[in-house]
């Protein structure tokens, strides 16, 4: 769901690097408390995360490094302190550390009642605002300058979507774990894409497939052994957004490249019918035969284009002779008008 | 995982002098350390620096599919598949790109996920008994590479990990010096390579393999997120400090050197992962050039906003000046609630224009100099025409201000 803002802010490796910068977060959390408390390690994990999102935002702002180079800065050198931090705590002597690396790959499984719970409150929690500040955050994502012009306070608007696509993704963390996260929150959105140019629909197609490939993703993980859950949820995602591409009615590539054919075969129709007219009208009487034979230096011209032509009426064809009707010779010379009107 | 951390335990804490091992461990972070910084250093420019990303996690399938093939863990084979799969990822990120059905972030941000999943399916699947672990793709555990030894008839000549890197290392150094012009022109001005012949194409792929090539070569001995911290996190640094293309490799190999060793030697007193503290020690020095470097950090641009916005304040307290020759509107207490300063940002300005003698104060009356007054006049005329020439000899008069 707020994937679908990710993708059109066009951040969206942010989820990718907000995913991994989430670790040394986790890792502190456990340092400090020494607790294996899933709520005290995600907001660890949160606080590191909101870290760095606005340090990478201050890179791009400040320097003349790129975003891209921001992300992956901040990704891997987060993710390289966490790794430092978690073998670290694995030289302590505390029993409770086995299992903080599951946050590394996430294991659905593990997951008990209170947690399924702590992500449905605040599942809630970011529907209700989104919905409260939908005008705010719908009007920004188009168009930044103007939403300042109109004296809404665009930099609060957009530390908020920042603050909630952060906790999406640390909540989503324990599901799928870091490195398929970003895939979590990229695909649904990038599919739903594909289907609509309006934002609510996107947004609501986006938790719709979401949804659809959490459900279908643990059910096929949990027919088989040894298939965990985060990779096959994300596989399923990204078969969405493959039938998506293929399949969308305006976007599609495979409608596209019917349209494509069809484009073409309208033209060649077009080039053989101007041809017949051209011959038809150097005499007295347009439905005069010729031979089809004079058409087969003409490069427009089969059999499909011809009886195509038949079908509509503007071509008769006798044996091995055709001959323009009334109404094909209308058609044509109305084709020629256009073609010098739009010539002109 | 104990097991691993038992072995790394009695590896780091060997006492000196220094062993054989450490002396290896190091000598290959300092060569994975350069073999990335050269092709980072073009990734970086080339604004493609989330591609090595993509790739470090996509070569997974290629590894799983390669190691049932061969079998063995350190065959070539594995590493010509395993960078197949990184090309692969390019091609599709740049296919789906094409369609124009998404923008490349987030092609990269589809491509890689899945390809990753695919390989951790493909393990979970078929490989669960062999030496083939998630993490230690992701991880990577320099603390081995020097157990891993290439024995070439009976003689043992050295870790396996010290030639694969050697090897990509010199072929990436031959490419970089036989390409460097080709490169350099394809890199900063497309348009140009292309109208002098070079192929775009030919030199984006070809340097899409070397990278590909280094981080399957690399990830074995440090692991995949290393491979990105090492290629991006130098080549980053070093952007920062200069912006001649020779000195930023030459700083970004500098920059992987350095925290290849003294992230060795972070980990060897912390007793913690390599690949962690070297991308750790990275990101120190990251973030000191990123507050300090001197004219692109932080700092610097923090003071020079500041210098500027003085100089702006003194500017339009000049103009005010020379518009208003009533006493009333001169007065130093006037001018307090005129412009709306704070005082201390108005005796700041006053005093700086005091002690330029751009101004004089007689009974609590501010005139203009001649000094002043000529200045103001080349200043207004610059506002009105909006002309760089204009403010070129102005600039040493604000230089003035600075000392």
């Amino acid at each position: 769901m707020l994937g679908s803002f990710a993708v059109l802010r066009k951040q969206s490796l942010l989820g990718d690097a907000i995913s991994h910068a989430a670790l040394p977060g986790i890792a502190i959390a456990f340092l400090i408390t020494g607790a294996k408390d899933s709520n005290t390690l995600l907001i660890g994990a949160l606080i590191s995360g909101l870290v760095g999102t606005f340090w990478i935002r201050g890179i791009v702002l400040k320097t003349h490094l790129k975003s891209d180079t921001a992300l992956g800065l901040i990704l891997s050198l987060f993710f390289g302190f966490g790794m430092l931090l978690l073998t670290f705590i694995q030289k302590q002597p505390n029993a409770n550390q086995a299992g903080l690396d599951k946050y590394l790959f996430g294991q659905a499984a593990t997951l008990v009642e209170s947690d399924v719970w702590l992500m449905a409150i605040i599942a809630s929690i970011c529907l209700v605002i989104l919905l409260f500040f939908w005008k705010e955050f719908k009007i920004l994502l188009f168009d930044a300058d103007y939403t300042k012009t109109l004296g809404f306070n665009t930099k609060f608007i957009d530390i908020l979507i920042t603050s909630f696509i952060v906790l999406a993704i640390v909540l989503g963390l324990q599901t799928v774990g870091v490195v398929l996260m970003s895939a979590m929150l990229l695909a649904p959105a990038a599919a739903a894409r594909q289907w609509t140019n309006s934002l609510s629909v996107m947004v609501f197609l986006a938790a719709i497939f979401g949804a659809f490939s959490g459900v279908f993703g643990t059910a096929i993980s949990a027919s088989q052994n040894n298939l965990s859950t985060g990779p096959v949820i994300v596989i399923v995602a990204g078969i969405f957004v493959l039938v998506s591409f293929i399949f969308s009615p305006s976007r599609g590539l495979l409608f596209k490249q019917i349209r494509f054919i069809k484009n073409r075969r309208d033209l060649e129709l077009h080039k053989t019918l101007a041809f017949m007219f051209r011959i038809a009208e150097t005499h007295e009487n347009i439905s005069h035969p010729h031979a089809i034979k004079i058409l087969n230096n003409f490069q427009g011209y089969t059999k499909g284009t011809l009886k195509k032509l038949v079908d509509k009426h503007y071509v008769i064809i006798n044996g091995n002779e055709w001959s323009l009707t009334n109404d094909g010779y209308r058609a044509a010379s109305n084709l020629y008008n256009q073609q010098e009107k739009t010539n002109d | 995982m104990t097991a691993i951390v038992q072995l790394r335990t009695s590896i780091i804490n060997k006492k000196k002098p220094m062993t054989n091992a450490q002396i290896e461990i190091q000598l290959i972070a300092s060569l994975v350390a350069i073999a990335c910084a050269i092709p980072g250093t073009f990734l970086v420019l080339r604004k493609m620096a989330m591609i090595s990303d993509a790739i470090s996690h996509s070569i997974l399938p290629g590894i799983v599919v390669g190691f049932f093939i061969t079998q063995d863990l350190n065959s070539p084979l594995l590493i010509l598949l395993a960078a197949l799969t990184g090309i692969i990822t390019v091609v599709m990120v740049e296919y789906i790109q094409k369609t124009g059905l998404v923008k490349e972030d987030t092609a990269i941000g589809l491509v890689f996920p899945t390809l990753f999943s695919i390989g951790v399916i493909l393990i979970a699947k078929n490989a669960n008994d062999v030496h083939l672990d998630v993490d230690a793709v992701l991880l990577g555990e320099l603390a081995f590479a020097p157990f891993d030894r290439l024995i070439i008839s009976g003689t043992d000549i050295g870790p396996k990990a010290l030639y694969i890197i050697g090897t990509i290392l010199i072929i990436s150094i031959v490419l970089l010096i036989a390409f460097y012009k080709e490169l350099k022109v394809s890199t900063f001005d497309a348009g140009l390579a292309a109208s002098l012949g070079f192929s775009p194409a030919i030199m984006h792929y070809g340097l899409m393999s070397v990278s590909s090539i280094t981080t399957v070569g690399a990830f074995d001995a440090v692991g995949a997120i290393l491979v990105v911290a090492l290629m991006i996190a130098p080549a980053a640094t070093a952007y920062l400090l200069t912006t001649n293309l020779k000195r930023m490799l030459a700083y970004a190999i500098g920059f992987g050197i350095f925290a290849a060793i003294s992230g060795y030697w972070l980990a060897h007193a912390l007793d913690a992962s390599i690949a962690g503290s070297i991308t750790t020690m990275l990101g120190l020095i990251f973030f000191i050039i990123y507050l300090f470097a001197p004219s692109k950090g932080i700092v610097a641009i923090l003071y020079r906003e500041k210098q500027q916005r003085t100089e702006v304040s003194l500017l339009t307290f000049l103009l005010h000046l020379k518009n208003h020759s009533e006493e009333r509107e001169r007065h130093v207490n006037h001018l307090n609630e005129h412009i709306n300063w704070q005082k201390v940002r108005s005796k700041t300005v006053l005093d700086l224009a005091l002690k330029n003698n751009m101004v004089s104060i007689k009974n609590n009356i501010v005139s203009l100099t001649e000094k002043g007054n000529n200045f103001t006049s080349q200043a207004i005329d610059y506002i009105m025409t909006n002309e760089d020439s204009k403010i070129e000899h102005m600039k040493a008069d604000f230089f003035l201000f600075r000392g």
